[in-house]
Protein backbone atom coordinates (compact mmCIF):
# COMPACT_ATOMS: atom_id res chain seq x y z
CA UNK A 1 0.00 0.00 0.00
CA UNK A 2 1.26 3.48 -1.08
CA UNK A 3 0.27 6.18 0.56
CA UNK A 4 1.00 9.55 -1.04
CA UNK A 5 1.35 12.94 1.18
CA UNK A 6 0.14 16.59 0.00
CA UNK A 7 1.79 18.87 2.25
CA UNK A 8 -1.25 21.02 3.40
CA UNK A 9 0.17 24.56 5.10
CA UNK A 10 -2.06 26.83 3.35
CA UNK A 11 0.00 27.86 0.33
CA UNK A 12 -3.04 27.63 -2.33
CA UNK A 13 -5.95 25.22 -3.02
CA UNK A 14 -4.57 21.71 -3.41
CA UNK A 15 -7.83 20.27 -4.69
CA UNK A 16 -6.27 19.89 -8.03
CA UNK A 17 -3.40 18.51 -6.90
CA UNK A 18 -4.89 15.54 -4.73
CA UNK A 19 -8.03 15.19 -7.77
CA UNK A 20 -4.97 14.66 -10.06
CA UNK A 21 -3.00 12.03 -8.34
CA UNK A 22 -5.99 10.47 -7.33
CA UNK A 23 -7.15 9.80 -11.11
CA UNK A 24 -3.33 8.19 -11.85
CA UNK A 25 -3.35 6.15 -8.27
CA UNK A 26 -4.53 2.47 -8.67
CA UNK A 27 -6.86 1.10 -5.77
CA UNK A 28 -3.40 0.33 -4.07
CA UNK A 29 -2.19 3.55 -3.16
CA UNK A 30 -3.93 6.11 -0.85
CA UNK A 31 -3.70 9.84 -1.61
CA UNK A 32 -3.78 12.37 1.51
CA UNK A 33 -3.74 16.11 2.15
CA UNK A 34 -2.28 16.66 5.27
CA UNK A 35 -0.82 19.39 7.45
CA UNK A 36 0.05 16.51 10.65
CA UNK A 37 3.89 15.69 10.81
CA UNK A 38 3.15 12.43 11.81
CA UNK A 39 1.02 11.63 8.86
CA UNK A 40 3.29 13.06 6.54
CA UNK A 41 6.34 11.77 8.02
CA UNK A 42 4.77 8.26 7.71
CA UNK A 43 3.70 8.52 4.01
CA UNK A 44 5.60 6.44 1.39
CA UNK A 45 5.69 9.55 -1.30
CA UNK A 46 5.26 13.31 0.10
CA UNK A 47 4.23 15.58 -2.54
CA UNK A 48 5.07 19.40 -1.37
CA UNK A 49 2.47 22.29 -3.64
CA UNK A 50 2.40 25.89 -2.90
CA UNK A 51 1.69 29.11 -4.41
CA UNK A 52 2.07 32.44 -3.54
CA UNK A 53 4.55 34.40 -2.30
CA UNK A 54 8.10 32.95 -0.59
CA UNK A 55 8.19 34.80 2.64
CA UNK A 56 4.47 33.47 3.21
CA UNK A 57 5.41 30.10 2.51
CA UNK A 58 8.30 30.16 4.91
CA UNK A 59 6.79 32.16 7.43
CA UNK A 60 3.60 29.06 7.37
CA UNK A 61 5.97 26.63 7.27
CA UNK A 62 7.58 27.36 10.31
CA UNK A 63 4.41 28.23 12.16
CA UNK A 64 2.95 25.08 11.60
CA UNK A 65 6.29 23.24 12.37
CA UNK A 66 6.36 21.13 8.83
CA UNK A 67 9.84 23.11 7.87
CA UNK A 68 11.50 20.17 9.87
CA UNK A 69 8.87 18.03 8.25
CA UNK A 70 9.62 18.68 4.68
CA UNK A 71 13.76 18.68 5.33
CA UNK A 72 13.16 15.23 7.00
CA UNK A 73 11.09 14.10 4.30
CA UNK A 74 13.21 15.43 1.21
CA UNK A 75 16.25 13.61 3.13
CA UNK A 76 14.34 9.72 2.70
CA UNK A 77 11.08 9.46 1.00
CA UNK A 78 10.32 10.16 -2.86
CA UNK A 79 9.39 13.99 -2.82
CA UNK A 80 8.15 16.07 -5.62
CA UNK A 81 7.48 19.89 -5.37
CA UNK A 82 5.63 21.82 -7.26
CA UNK A 83 5.82 25.62 -8.71
CA UNK A 84 6.52 27.49 -5.30
CA UNK A 85 7.03 24.36 -3.49
CA UNK A 86 10.22 24.19 -5.98
CA UNK A 87 11.77 27.30 -5.54
CA UNK A 88 11.71 26.53 -1.41
CA UNK A 89 13.94 24.06 -1.71
CA UNK A 90 16.30 26.75 -2.85
CA UNK A 91 19.29 28.58 -0.65
CA UNK A 92 17.32 31.88 -1.01
CA UNK A 93 14.91 33.70 -2.83
CA UNK A 94 15.51 37.43 -4.10
CA UNK A 95 11.07 37.72 -4.02
CA UNK A 96 9.52 39.78 -0.59
CA UNK A 97 13.36 41.67 -0.30
CA UNK A 98 15.27 38.47 0.33
CA UNK A 99 13.96 35.79 1.68
CA UNK A 100 16.01 32.72 3.03
CA UNK A 101 14.51 29.38 2.03
CA UNK A 102 15.17 25.75 2.85
CA UNK A 103 18.57 24.86 1.55
CA UNK A 104 18.07 21.24 0.14
CA UNK A 105 19.52 21.98 -3.29
CA UNK A 106 22.03 25.02 -3.38
CA UNK A 107 21.24 28.17 -5.17
CA UNK A 108 19.25 31.11 -5.62
CA UNK A 109 15.51 32.13 -6.76
CA UNK A 110 15.64 34.97 -8.91
CA UNK A 111 12.74 37.02 -10.82
CA UNK A 112 12.57 37.39 -14.29
CA UNK A 113 14.10 40.51 -15.56
CA UNK A 114 12.01 44.01 -16.13
CA UNK A 115 11.16 44.93 -19.07
CA UNK A 116 11.91 40.98 -20.30
CA UNK A 117 12.56 41.76 -23.90
CA UNK A 118 12.95 39.33 -26.67
CA UNK A 119 13.67 40.50 -30.39
CA UNK A 120 12.45 43.73 -29.68
CA UNK A 121 9.46 42.78 -27.83
CA UNK A 122 8.25 43.16 -24.49
CA UNK A 123 7.39 39.77 -22.76
CA UNK A 124 4.91 39.03 -20.00
CA UNK A 125 5.51 38.41 -16.65
CA UNK A 126 3.92 36.38 -15.34
CA UNK A 127 5.70 33.53 -17.43
CA UNK A 128 1.95 32.46 -17.79
CA UNK A 129 0.84 29.53 -20.11
CA UNK A 130 2.42 26.41 -21.79
CA UNK A 131 5.84 25.95 -22.70
CA UNK A 132 8.07 23.37 -23.75
CA UNK A 133 9.97 21.30 -21.71
CA UNK A 134 13.63 20.17 -22.61
CA UNK A 135 14.59 16.94 -20.80
CA UNK A 136 18.19 16.86 -20.33
CA UNK A 137 18.18 13.78 -17.82
CA UNK A 138 17.01 10.11 -18.27
CA UNK A 139 15.23 10.52 -15.21
CA UNK A 140 12.49 8.05 -14.44
CA UNK A 141 9.87 10.95 -13.53
CA UNK A 142 10.19 11.76 -17.59
CA UNK A 143 9.35 7.36 -18.62
CA UNK A 144 6.50 7.85 -21.55
CA UNK A 145 6.83 11.55 -21.87
CA UNK A 146 7.83 13.00 -24.93
CA UNK A 147 10.72 15.05 -25.22
CA UNK A 148 9.90 19.38 -25.61
CA UNK A 149 6.09 18.23 -24.13
CA UNK A 150 4.52 21.67 -23.58
CA UNK A 151 3.58 22.31 -19.65
CA UNK A 152 1.34 24.40 -17.62
CA UNK A 153 3.12 27.29 -15.67
CA UNK A 154 2.75 30.23 -14.03
CA UNK A 155 5.26 32.40 -12.17
CA UNK A 156 7.15 35.48 -11.93
CA UNK A 157 10.38 33.59 -10.55
CA UNK A 158 12.82 30.82 -11.74
CA UNK A 159 15.20 28.80 -9.62
CA UNK A 160 18.90 28.80 -10.81
CA UNK A 161 20.93 26.15 -8.87
CA UNK A 162 24.42 26.15 -8.18
CA UNK A 163 25.29 22.79 -9.76
CA UNK A 164 24.38 22.04 -13.41
CA UNK A 165 24.03 18.93 -12.86
CA UNK A 166 20.88 19.01 -10.67
CA UNK A 167 18.97 20.19 -13.58
CA UNK A 168 16.24 17.81 -14.99
CA UNK A 169 14.86 20.23 -17.51
CA UNK A 170 14.73 23.40 -19.12
CA UNK A 171 12.61 26.03 -20.75
CA UNK A 172 13.13 29.30 -23.03
CA UNK A 173 11.43 32.32 -21.95
CA UNK A 174 13.51 34.08 -23.58
CA UNK A 175 16.42 32.94 -22.35
CA UNK A 176 16.93 29.26 -21.24
CA UNK A 177 16.60 28.42 -17.50
CA UNK A 178 16.01 25.45 -15.11
CA UNK A 179 12.59 24.18 -14.63
CA UNK A 180 12.86 20.86 -13.01
CA UNK A 181 15.35 19.36 -10.76
CA UNK A 182 16.52 16.28 -9.36
CA UNK A 183 18.59 15.56 -6.33
CA UNK A 184 19.12 11.37 -5.22
CA UNK A 185 15.21 11.22 -4.38
CA UNK A 186 13.81 14.51 -4.55
CA UNK A 187 12.42 16.08 -7.85
CA UNK A 188 10.85 18.97 -8.27
CA UNK A 189 9.14 21.31 -10.89
CA UNK A 190 8.36 24.98 -11.55
CA UNK A 191 5.28 23.80 -14.00
CA UNK A 192 2.22 22.34 -12.46
CA UNK A 193 1.85 18.62 -13.70
CA UNK A 194 -1.74 18.66 -12.02
CA UNK A 195 -2.74 21.46 -14.60
CA UNK A 196 -1.17 19.96 -17.52
CA UNK A 197 -3.36 17.62 -19.33
CA UNK A 198 -1.70 14.17 -20.32
CA UNK A 199 2.17 14.72 -20.11
CA UNK A 200 1.76 16.82 -16.38
CA UNK A 201 -0.62 13.04 -15.48
CA UNK A 202 1.89 10.70 -16.80
CA UNK A 203 4.80 12.91 -14.14
CA UNK A 204 2.41 12.30 -11.25
CA UNK A 205 1.57 8.33 -12.33
CA UNK A 206 5.73 7.77 -12.37
CA UNK A 207 5.79 9.81 -9.68
CA UNK A 208 3.53 7.59 -7.81
CA UNK A 209 5.78 4.68 -8.80
CA UNK A 210 8.69 6.11 -8.26
CA UNK A 211 10.93 4.10 -5.46
CA UNK A 212 13.03 7.51 -4.91
CA UNK A 213 16.17 6.04 -6.54
CA UNK A 214 17.46 8.59 -9.10
CA UNK B 1 10.35 27.67 -29.84
CA UNK B 2 9.00 28.88 -26.40
CA UNK B 3 5.71 29.82 -24.76
CA UNK B 4 2.53 29.00 -26.57
CA UNK B 5 -0.14 32.14 -27.07
CA UNK B 6 -3.75 30.45 -25.42
CA UNK B 7 -6.99 29.32 -26.99
CA UNK B 8 -9.54 29.22 -24.21
CA UNK B 9 -13.06 28.52 -24.38
CA UNK B 10 -15.60 30.66 -22.43
CA UNK B 11 -18.59 28.06 -21.34
CA UNK B 12 -21.64 31.08 -20.08
CA UNK B 13 -23.57 29.03 -17.43
CA UNK B 14 -27.19 30.02 -16.48
CA UNK B 15 -28.67 27.69 -14.14
CA UNK B 16 -26.11 24.40 -14.44
CA UNK B 17 -26.44 24.91 -18.61
CA UNK B 18 -24.40 26.46 -21.32
CA UNK B 19 -25.89 29.40 -22.90
CA UNK B 20 -24.81 31.89 -25.54
CA UNK B 21 -26.69 34.81 -25.70
CA UNK B 22 -26.21 37.62 -29.08
CA UNK B 23 -25.38 41.05 -27.04
CA UNK B 24 -26.76 39.32 -24.21
CA UNK B 25 -30.05 38.58 -25.55
CA UNK B 26 -31.85 35.20 -27.77
CA UNK B 27 -29.94 32.82 -25.09
CA UNK B 28 -29.63 29.62 -26.94
CA UNK B 29 -28.77 26.21 -25.25
CA UNK B 30 -25.55 25.34 -25.89
CA UNK B 31 -25.58 21.98 -23.64
CA UNK B 32 -24.11 20.49 -20.07
CA UNK B 33 -20.68 22.54 -19.11
CA UNK B 34 -19.30 18.89 -17.76
CA UNK B 35 -19.42 17.49 -20.62
CA UNK B 36 -18.81 20.40 -22.88
CA UNK B 37 -15.75 20.82 -20.35
CA UNK B 38 -14.57 17.47 -21.28
CA UNK B 39 -15.16 17.79 -24.93
CA UNK B 40 -12.73 20.96 -25.46
CA UNK B 41 -10.24 19.84 -23.18
CA UNK B 42 -10.13 16.86 -25.73
CA UNK B 43 -9.89 19.47 -28.63
CA UNK B 44 -6.88 20.70 -26.74
CA UNK B 45 -7.95 23.53 -25.28
CA UNK B 46 -5.30 25.89 -23.02
CA UNK B 47 -7.59 26.72 -20.56
CA UNK B 48 -11.85 26.83 -20.11
CA UNK B 49 -13.29 30.08 -18.66
CA UNK B 50 -16.86 29.52 -16.80
CA UNK B 51 -18.83 32.97 -16.99
CA UNK B 52 -21.52 32.21 -14.16
CA UNK B 53 -24.74 34.46 -15.55
CA UNK B 54 -26.70 33.28 -12.63
CA UNK B 55 -28.63 36.04 -11.01
CA UNK B 56 -29.80 33.83 -7.81
CA UNK B 57 -27.80 32.89 -4.63
CA UNK B 58 -29.47 29.40 -5.25
CA UNK B 59 -28.51 28.48 -8.80
CA UNK B 60 -24.91 29.79 -7.59
CA UNK B 61 -24.62 26.89 -5.77
CA UNK B 62 -25.29 25.18 -9.18
CA UNK B 63 -21.94 26.57 -10.46
CA UNK B 64 -20.10 25.17 -7.39
CA UNK B 65 -20.77 21.89 -7.79
CA UNK B 66 -20.38 22.62 -11.75
CA UNK B 67 -16.76 23.43 -11.26
CA UNK B 68 -15.78 20.67 -8.69
CA UNK B 69 -17.08 18.06 -11.22
CA UNK B 70 -14.94 19.25 -14.21
CA UNK B 71 -12.42 19.90 -12.09
CA UNK B 72 -11.78 15.77 -11.33
CA UNK B 73 -12.13 15.43 -14.36
CA UNK B 74 -10.57 17.76 -16.80
CA UNK B 75 -7.04 19.06 -15.71
CA UNK B 76 -6.34 22.06 -17.87
CA UNK B 77 -6.65 25.81 -15.82
CA UNK B 78 -10.38 26.67 -15.33
CA UNK B 79 -11.06 30.14 -14.02
CA UNK B 80 -14.69 31.39 -12.95
CA UNK B 81 -16.02 34.89 -13.47
CA UNK B 82 -19.11 36.11 -12.42
CA UNK B 83 -20.60 37.27 -9.23
CA UNK B 84 -17.13 37.49 -7.13
CA UNK B 85 -18.05 39.50 -5.12
CA UNK B 86 -16.09 38.30 -1.94
CA UNK B 87 -13.21 37.02 -0.46
CA UNK B 88 -15.14 34.55 0.28
CA UNK B 89 -16.38 33.81 -2.94
CA UNK B 90 -13.23 33.09 -4.44
CA UNK B 91 -12.36 30.75 -1.42
CA UNK B 92 -15.39 28.54 -2.34
CA UNK B 93 -14.50 28.64 -6.12
CA UNK B 94 -10.54 27.45 -5.38
CA UNK B 95 -11.77 25.18 -3.04
CA UNK B 96 -14.20 23.53 -5.98
CA UNK B 97 -11.43 23.14 -7.97
CA UNK B 98 -10.73 26.95 -10.13
CA UNK B 99 -7.22 27.78 -10.66
CA UNK B 100 -8.32 31.34 -11.42
CA UNK B 101 -11.21 33.88 -10.29
CA UNK B 102 -12.18 36.60 -12.79
CA UNK B 103 -13.41 39.86 -10.96
CA UNK B 104 -15.34 42.43 -12.71
CA UNK B 105 -17.66 44.79 -11.07
CA UNK B 106 -16.70 44.20 -7.86
CA UNK B 107 -13.68 45.57 -8.66
CA UNK B 108 -14.78 48.61 -10.62
CA UNK B 109 -17.08 49.41 -7.34
CA UNK B 110 -14.48 48.89 -4.99
CA UNK B 111 -10.82 48.50 -6.07
CA UNK B 112 -8.96 47.43 -2.96
CA UNK B 113 -11.13 44.42 -3.56
CA UNK B 114 -8.49 43.17 -5.98
CA UNK B 115 -5.56 43.97 -3.72
CA UNK B 116 -6.72 42.31 -0.91
CA UNK B 117 -7.76 39.03 -3.03
CA UNK B 118 -4.38 38.96 -4.79
CA UNK B 119 -2.31 39.12 -1.39
CA UNK B 120 -4.77 36.32 0.37
CA UNK B 121 -4.47 34.57 -2.61
CA UNK B 122 -1.58 35.35 -5.21
CA UNK B 123 -1.86 37.57 -8.21
CA UNK B 124 -1.46 34.50 -10.21
CA UNK B 125 -5.43 33.07 -9.58
CA UNK B 126 -6.43 37.13 -9.80
CA UNK B 127 -7.97 37.83 -13.33
CA UNK B 128 -9.28 41.30 -13.50
CA UNK B 129 -12.17 41.27 -16.33
CA UNK B 130 -12.44 44.44 -18.05
CA UNK B 131 -15.59 45.31 -19.95
CA UNK B 132 -15.08 48.08 -22.79
CA UNK B 133 -16.90 50.68 -25.22
CA UNK B 134 -15.32 53.02 -27.71
CA UNK B 135 -16.87 56.71 -25.98
CA UNK B 136 -14.60 58.48 -28.80
CA UNK B 137 -16.83 59.75 -32.25
CA UNK B 138 -15.31 58.85 -35.23
CA UNK B 139 -11.99 61.31 -36.26
CA UNK B 140 -11.38 61.55 -32.33
CA UNK B 141 -8.88 59.72 -30.99
CA UNK B 142 -8.79 55.88 -29.98
CA UNK B 143 -10.92 56.07 -26.52
CA UNK B 144 -12.47 53.32 -24.31
CA UNK B 145 -14.40 53.46 -21.38
CA UNK B 146 -15.53 50.65 -18.80
CA UNK B 147 -18.91 50.03 -18.59
CA UNK B 148 -20.69 47.56 -15.77
CA UNK B 149 -23.77 45.54 -15.95
CA UNK B 150 -23.65 43.83 -19.20
CA UNK B 151 -22.61 47.10 -21.21
CA UNK B 152 -25.36 48.96 -20.38
CA UNK B 153 -23.72 51.33 -17.34
CA UNK B 154 -20.77 53.65 -18.10
CA UNK B 155 -18.79 54.30 -15.33
CA UNK B 156 -16.93 57.43 -17.07
CA UNK B 157 -13.59 55.44 -15.61
CA UNK B 158 -10.97 55.05 -19.16
CA UNK B 159 -10.30 51.44 -20.33
CA UNK B 160 -5.99 52.02 -20.53
CA UNK B 161 -5.72 53.38 -17.16
CA UNK B 162 -7.95 51.43 -15.43
CA UNK B 163 -6.10 47.80 -17.22
CA UNK B 164 -2.78 49.91 -15.76
CA UNK B 165 -4.48 50.28 -12.10
CA UNK B 166 -5.60 46.96 -11.47
CA UNK B 167 -2.08 45.39 -12.69
CA UNK B 168 -0.86 47.71 -9.99
CA UNK B 169 -2.85 46.36 -7.37
CA UNK B 170 -2.10 42.80 -8.20
CA UNK B 171 -4.20 41.50 -11.11
CA UNK B 172 -2.55 38.80 -12.47
CA UNK B 173 -4.12 38.75 -16.04
CA UNK B 174 -6.38 40.83 -18.06
CA UNK B 175 -9.63 40.08 -19.71
CA UNK B 176 -10.52 42.29 -21.94
CA UNK B 177 -13.84 42.26 -23.64
CA UNK B 178 -15.41 44.72 -26.22
CA UNK B 179 -18.93 45.10 -25.49
CA UNK B 180 -19.10 46.46 -29.12
CA UNK B 181 -18.12 43.17 -30.46
CA UNK B 182 -19.28 40.74 -28.03
CA UNK B 183 -21.63 38.66 -29.72
CA UNK B 184 -21.52 40.42 -33.17
CA UNK B 185 -19.34 37.73 -34.97
CA UNK B 186 -17.34 40.76 -36.48
CA UNK B 187 -13.92 40.10 -34.60
CA UNK B 188 -12.17 41.52 -31.99
CA UNK B 189 -11.83 45.35 -31.22
CA UNK B 190 -8.03 45.15 -32.30
CA UNK B 191 -7.30 48.39 -31.52
CA UNK B 192 -8.37 48.70 -27.98
CA UNK B 193 -6.50 45.06 -27.20
CA UNK B 194 -3.59 46.36 -28.65
CA UNK B 195 -3.93 49.24 -26.75
CA UNK B 196 -4.67 47.38 -23.58
CA UNK B 197 -1.72 44.68 -23.92
CA UNK B 198 0.85 47.20 -24.76
CA UNK B 199 0.24 49.45 -21.47
CA UNK B 200 0.48 45.94 -18.96
CA UNK B 201 3.44 43.60 -17.98
CA UNK B 202 0.62 40.88 -17.31
CA UNK B 203 -0.80 38.72 -20.46
CA UNK B 204 -4.00 39.94 -21.86
CA UNK B 205 -7.15 38.05 -23.31
CA UNK B 206 -8.78 39.09 -25.78
CA UNK B 207 -12.54 38.28 -25.89
CA UNK B 208 -16.02 39.51 -27.45
CA UNK B 209 -16.48 39.43 -31.40
CA UNK B 210 -14.85 36.09 -32.97
CA UNK B 211 -17.12 34.76 -35.73
CA UNK B 212 -14.35 33.16 -37.27
CA UNK B 213 -10.99 31.22 -37.15
CA UNK B 214 -9.02 34.48 -38.95
CA UNK B 215 -9.93 36.33 -35.64
CA UNK B 216 -8.45 34.67 -33.28
CA UNK B 217 -5.33 34.70 -35.00
CA UNK B 218 -5.62 38.66 -35.66
CA UNK B 219 -6.25 38.92 -31.69
CA UNK B 220 -2.43 37.75 -31.42
CA UNK B 221 -0.93 39.02 -34.61
CA UNK B 222 -2.50 42.85 -34.62
CA UNK B 223 -4.39 43.07 -31.15
CA UNK B 224 -0.97 41.81 -29.15
CA UNK B 225 -3.16 39.63 -27.33
CA UNK B 226 -0.98 36.56 -24.93
CA UNK B 227 -4.63 34.72 -25.72
CA UNK B 228 -7.97 34.67 -27.13
CA UNK B 229 -11.38 33.52 -25.81
CA UNK B 230 -14.34 32.31 -27.65
CA UNK B 231 -17.71 31.06 -26.93
CA UNK B 232 -20.15 30.53 -29.98
CA UNK B 233 -17.81 29.59 -32.52
CA UNK B 234 -16.85 26.53 -30.37
CA UNK B 235 -20.08 25.73 -29.03
CA UNK B 236 -22.49 24.94 -32.17
CA UNK B 237 -19.83 23.06 -34.03
CA UNK B 238 -18.99 25.58 -36.27
CA UNK B 239 -15.10 24.98 -35.11
CA UNK B 240 -13.37 22.60 -32.88
CA UNK B 241 -10.23 24.11 -30.67
CA UNK B 242 -7.89 22.29 -32.54
CA UNK B 243 -9.01 23.68 -36.05
CA UNK B 244 -8.82 26.57 -34.22
CA UNK B 245 -4.73 25.59 -33.49
CA UNK B 246 -3.74 24.50 -36.95
CA UNK B 247 -5.11 27.85 -38.41
CA UNK B 248 -3.28 30.03 -36.26
CA UNK B 249 -0.44 27.81 -36.58
CA UNK B 250 -0.13 28.14 -40.51
CA UNK B 251 0.12 31.58 -39.80
CA UNK B 252 3.20 31.24 -37.64
CA UNK B 253 1.57 31.55 -34.34
CA UNK B 254 3.08 29.41 -32.11
CA UNK B 255 0.15 26.77 -29.73
CA UNK B 256 0.53 23.85 -28.56
CA UNK B 257 -1.17 21.44 -30.73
Amino acid sequence: MRRVAVIDYGMGNLRSVSKALESVSDNQTEVLVSADPDTILSASHVLFPGVGAMRDCILELNKLGLDEVVLEAAKTKPFLGICLGMQALLSHSEENNGVKALDIIAGEVKRFPNPLMADGEKLKVPHMGWNQVHQTSNHVLWKDIQQDSRFYFVHSYYVSPEDPAVTSATSSYPDEFTVAIQQDNVFAAQFHPEKSQHAGLQLLKNFVNWDGQS
Amino acid sequence: MGLAKRIIPCLDVDNGRVVKGVQFVDIRDAGDPIEVAKRYDEQGADEITFLDITATHHERETMVHVVEAVASQVFIPLTVGGGIRTVDDIRRMLNAGADKVGINSAAVKNPEFVREAAEKFGSQCIVVAIDAKKVSAEGEADKWEIFTHGGRKPTGIDAVEWAKKMVAYGAGEILLTSMDRDGTKSGFDLALTRAISDAVDVPVIASGGVGQLQDLTDGIKEGHADAVLAASIFHFGEHTVQEAKQQMASQGIEVRL
